[in-house]
């Protein structure tokens, strides 16, 4: 009968939004994590698209767990953990929503659009 | 000329052709419905209750007041969708072979769309909202929910679309393109009318409050419970209800997005959804089905959670699989976002992607039958009292099993092939919403009535009531099954093989059984109004229930609660009960409350005009709407005096004029 | 009435209910900052369905533009170099709301809003240099799903504009009371999202595009 010790409630106002220390920590990995992705795009430095692609998804990524860290301040503490909870099902819920729907469209034009309009002949089509 | 110009600035689109005056039925309808709005403005007037309307009912942040204004919301529009509902059955039972039946395409068209659109938006939602508003804080031991006054505006917003919905039966027309406004019938070049638009923003202004009333019931639930309570003590009912919004804060995103690109196609010529410059049709289907797969579920968890608190109640047993309950619930919300696809297996994505969303819709079977289960083993060995609830929660297991099949039928692609647009599915989903949601409503109606109002509500047209709905709902839909597994397709207005007519007249007289029905509830209400004294219940706690919202006094004071409770087991008030309670008689302390605000109503009536003038391309009157909207919207955050303290004396006052008389 | 549990009824429990109560349930108190978060995953989803709907029709061009030809990755980024600072500088106002500063507050607000502005003049300039071009939202599905994802972040940055100047009156007029500070902090949260929105875009829609 402890349950009273596991009822969630306390007035919001009062929980941690990050230091000082903190927020330049988040901006300088941000800026080096924002300057990184542009400048192998735009120098080509790693010669390969794909390879490049692979890097700046994974860069970005990266980039916005450091946001939701030292920006929003998400941690397990806040509001007894519901924010990280409902941050947690909404990246899968976007996740099933934007992966859900390519896999399906793409299928889709695998199957249906037998015969794709070579590039030349829709320009010329327009 | 000149003076043509002049009066398209002034007007947009709107004109006098706007008005279908050579239409009968919707001019006998338009001049039924204006007359009884004088007679009830008329009334309102005469009995000088304006003032009483707009401080006590119209502005309240009462929870319990919005979820009866809910109520009584969704229960005007059932009205209406049941009137399109028996029109189309009229239409199908006689247009046959030479005969045209009454209605033209044009019309039958709008009235399926219509039908649809207001079941599940206007009749289904407002009556799920209404009822998780009105319950859900009683049963967690909260004052009010989170946010007061976004729950008066969520309401409002509701309205506003439906309000639209109702305008355009006699201003213009309504969408064509079927109850989910599919492209591309809804595209501008096969709907330059303003039927898509009167669909789009009578839904998307909706769709907004729904949100909100989302956000605000899911915030309460995990911020607002009675000390005590922890998630695992929370009643089913609450469970449910978190389930279900979480689901609906998790989907009306999408749809609204969908709703969006649609828009910016018609209005700026887009091609999102169009069929050159490389639009993709089919991307409007995987995203409005995306919300439309977990919408059924937004809809039908609450309804679980309703005949779970009955059937606890009335077998005189806790919830068998209370644990069980909970978790079902969770797989179901996770997995009726991995399903949508399962609308449009004929689609063409091959076999990869159908098999994987038609296993997972098998797979949610799995965790609905364990809920069935755990209420026939809650019903085991228990004192079962067979009254109207519970004949409700008996007819639903009955009846939703059967729809919970055809839907496994359906579920595979290769018979999907076969059954996709028929009317089979067309039954399968009246079965499954019909049996499983609307049940539930009437359900949780009659057994939270008594809470709201103070007296029960008459078992005998509650009777004839349940009967009709029940009978009626066999009659109806059998026959569309039948038809349906011949191969029947949906949304046709007229069949050349006279062999087929007989099932449809059958399915008629269903309709007509089913409005008995729903007749006998309005009888029911008006009867027990007229015999409260004799069905007055006093103690607060007329069917020996379990949970919180049984431990106050009916109908409860603003506050819900002088003291709050402080819970220890998950039957609450049964626990209170068997070990004795004390609510203190004195020692009352001032209580801190929301104040109302007018700021919900004016918020939606400038959302209602903006979307009207959007409608209608008057651009002036558009783009003032929204300015006043924005204005308004900000003067409001500058009032910073929103709530007030009923002092103690009062509360004291109203606590003792409640429990004074016959007080158990 | 079926009671009969109650006649088992032991002495007086008091712990049923709180009589000492302080103010759990106060009426628009500590549920705030939740519900604004909930809301914000809300505003997360409408974006994710704008990107799985670019992510689809990115390759219908149409006959018309293709990224390579239209995006200028100087321009992205220097606008990405804005909103970053924006965060940084609304972070460095939040950091003086917690001590109180009220001057300092108002002072990095308005230069939070002085860096959302100008990302907003960089995009519409981006976006009529684009339409003067020729490669209007009309153009094809790549274009209207580009300009509508790009437009509707800008959109919210906007209302974040209009957010921040309302704030600051409000703080003007009454200081860093609670409420004030409670939807500072809102703010904050609505801003900060709205750069992570932003990494996505410039990421998935500019950096890609280009490679593709």
């Amino acid at each position: 009968m402890n349950a009273s010790d596991n009822h969630v409630h306390g007035h919001g106002d009062t929980h941690g939004h990050g230091t000082r220390r903190d927020y330049l920590i988040g901006f300088a990995l941000s800026a080096v994590l924002t300057a990184a992705p542009f400048w192998l795009v735009m120098t080509g430095a790693l010669g390969d698209p794909r390879l490049t692609a692979g890097w700046i998804i994974a860069l970005a990524f990266i980039q916005i767990v450091v946001h939701t860290i030292f920006f929003l301040h998400v941690n397990t503490q806040a509001e007894g953990g519901w924010t990280l909870l409902a941050l947690l099902f909404t990246l899968v819920m976007v996740a099933i929503v934007i992966s859900g729907s390519l896999w399906i469209m793409y299928h889709l034009n695998s199957n249906m659009m037998s015969m794709p309009m070579p590039p030349e002949a829709a320009a010329a089509s327009s | 000329m000149h003076e043509q110009t002049f009066w398209t600035m002034l007007f947009g689109r709107l004109s006098w052709e706007s008005i279908p005056l050579h239409e009968p039925i919707l001019l006998g309808t338009f001049i039924v419905v204006v007359l009884l709005g004088l007679g009830i403005l008329a009334a309102v007037t005469r009995y000088r209750l304006w003032g009483w309307l707009w401080h006590e009912w119209l502005t309240s942040v009462d929870h319990k007041k919005i979820g009866i204004m809910y109520m009584i919301l969704g229960i005007i529009m059932l009205l209406r969708g049941f009137a399109d509902a028996l029109m189309m059955r009229a239409q199908q039972a006689i247009a046959f072979g030479g005969a045209e039946g009454y209605l033209p395409a044009h019309h039958y068209d709008q009235i399926f769309t219509a039908h649809g659109t207001i079941m599940i938006f206007f009749v289904a939602i407002p009556l799920i909202v209404g009822l998780v508003n009105f319950v859900m804080p009683l049963q967690i031991g909260a004052r009010d929910v989170a946010f007061p006054f976004l729950n008066n505006l969520s309401f409002w917003l509701t309205v506003a679309g439906a309000v639209l919905v109702m305008i355009s039966l006699f201003v213009g027309e309504f969408s064509r393109g079927g109850w989910l406004n599919y492209v591309p019938v809804a595209n501008i070049q096969n709907s330059p009318d303003t039927g898509p638009d009167y669909y789009l923003w009578a839904l998307q202004i909706a769709g907004v409050g729904t949100t909100l009333s989302a956000i605000n019931m899911v915030t309460t639930i995990i911020k607002m419970r009675a000390p005590g309570m922890t998630m695992m003590k929370m009643p089913v009912f609450c469970w449910t209800a978190l389930c279900s919004n979480v689901l609906a804060i998790a989907i009306f995103p999408v749809l609204t997005g969908a709703f969006a690109l649609l828009m910016l196609d018609r209005y700026v010529g887009m091609n999102f959804f169009t069929n050159d410059l490389g639009g993709n049709p089919m991307m409007y289907w995987n995203l409005v089905w995306i919300w439309g797969h977990p919408e059924v579920y937004v809809l039908v968890l609450p309804a679980f959670g309703i005949f779970s608190e009955i059937t606890s109640t009335f077998s005189g047993k806790r919830l068998f699989g209370y644990s069980s309950m909970v978790y079902a619930t969770v797989v179901i919300t996770i997995l009726s976002y991995l399903v949508w696809l399962h609308h449009f297996f004929t689609m063409g994505s091959g076999a990869s992607v159908n098999s994987f969303f038609g296993i997972a819709t098998m797979v949610i079977s799995i965790p609905t039958g364990a809920k069935i289960f755990n209420w026939l083993f809650t019903m085991y060995r228990g004192r079962i009292r067979f009254e109207l609830p519970m004949m409700w929660v008996v007819a639903f297991m009955l009846t939703f099993v059967v729809g919970g099949m055809t839907g496994v039928l359906l579920a595979v692609p290769p018979a999907d092939f076969v059954l996709h647009n028929s009317l089979f599915l067309v039954a399968h989903f009246h079965n499954v919403i019909i049996g499983g949601v609307v049940f539930g409503l009437f359900a949780g109606m009659v057994y939270w009535f008594p809470k709201a109002f103070g007296f029960k509500l008459d078992p005998f047209w509650g009777k004839i009531s349940f009967w009709g709905w029940v009978i009626g709902y066999w009659v109806a839909w059998t026959p569309i099954y039948v038809v349906g597994l011949m191969g029947t397709t949906r949304r046709v207005r007229h069949f050349d093989d006279p062999s087929l007519q007989i099932w449809f007249v059958i399915a008629g007289i269903g309709a007509l059984i089913i409005l008995v029905g729903i007749l006998a509830f309005v009888i029911q209400i008006a009867v027990s109004i007229r015999n409260r004294e004799a069905l007055r219940d006093t103690t607060g706690d007329p069917w020996d229930g379990r949970t919180l919202e049984w431990s106050t006094t009916s109908p409860p004071p603003p506050y819900n609660f002088a003291f709050t409770p402080r819970v220890h087991d998950l039957d609450a008030w049964y626990d209170m009960k068997a070990l004795g309670h004390a609510p203190p008689a004195e020692g009352f302390r001032p209580i801190h409350m929301p104040r109302n605000t007018g700021a919900g109503v004016i918020i939606s009536a400038l959302a209602l005009v903006l979307g009207f003038a959007m409608i209608w391309y008057i651009w002036w009157l558009a783009a003032l709407s929204f300015v006043a909207l924005l204005v308004y919207s900000i003067a409001h955050t500058f009032n910073y005096d929103r709530d007030y303290y009923v002092p103690a004396e009062e509360v004291a006052r109203i606590e003792g004029a409640r429990t004074a008389p016959g007080a158990a | 009435m079926a009671r009969e549990t109650l006649e088992a009824a032991p002495a007086v429990n008091p712990t049923y209910y709180l009589v000492e109560e302080d103010e759990h349930h106060a009426a628009s108190g500590g549920g705030t900052l939740l519900g604004f978060w909930i809301y914000l995953m809300s505003d997360a989803l409408i974006f994710a369905t704008l990107f799985a709907t670019y992510g689809v029709v990115s390759g219908n061009f149409a006959g018309g533009p293709s990224p390579r030809e239209i995006f200028e990755l100087p321009l992205v980024a220097l606008n990405t170099a804005m909103l970053l600072f924006s965060s940084i500088t609304f972070g460095m106002g939040m950091i003086d709301m917690e001590s109180g500063r009220t001057r300092a507050t108002l002072g990095w607000l308005a230069v939070t809003a002085l860096f959302g502005f100008a990302f907003i003049s960089i995009e519409l300039y981006e976006f009529a240099s684009l339409i003067a071009e020729g490669a209007t939202p009309q153009r094809s599905a790549f274009l209207s799903g580009f300009f509508t994802l790009v437009g509707t972040h800008g959109l919210h940055v906007t209302f974040g504009l209009i957010w921040i100047a309302v704030m600051m009156v409000q703080i003007g007029q009454r200081g860093l009371i609670p409420e004030n500070r409670r939807r500072l902090i809102c703010l904050g949260m609505f801003w900060h999202l709205l750069d992570v929105v932003w990494i996505g875009v410039f990421t998935f829609v500019y950096l890609l595009g280009v490679l593709r």
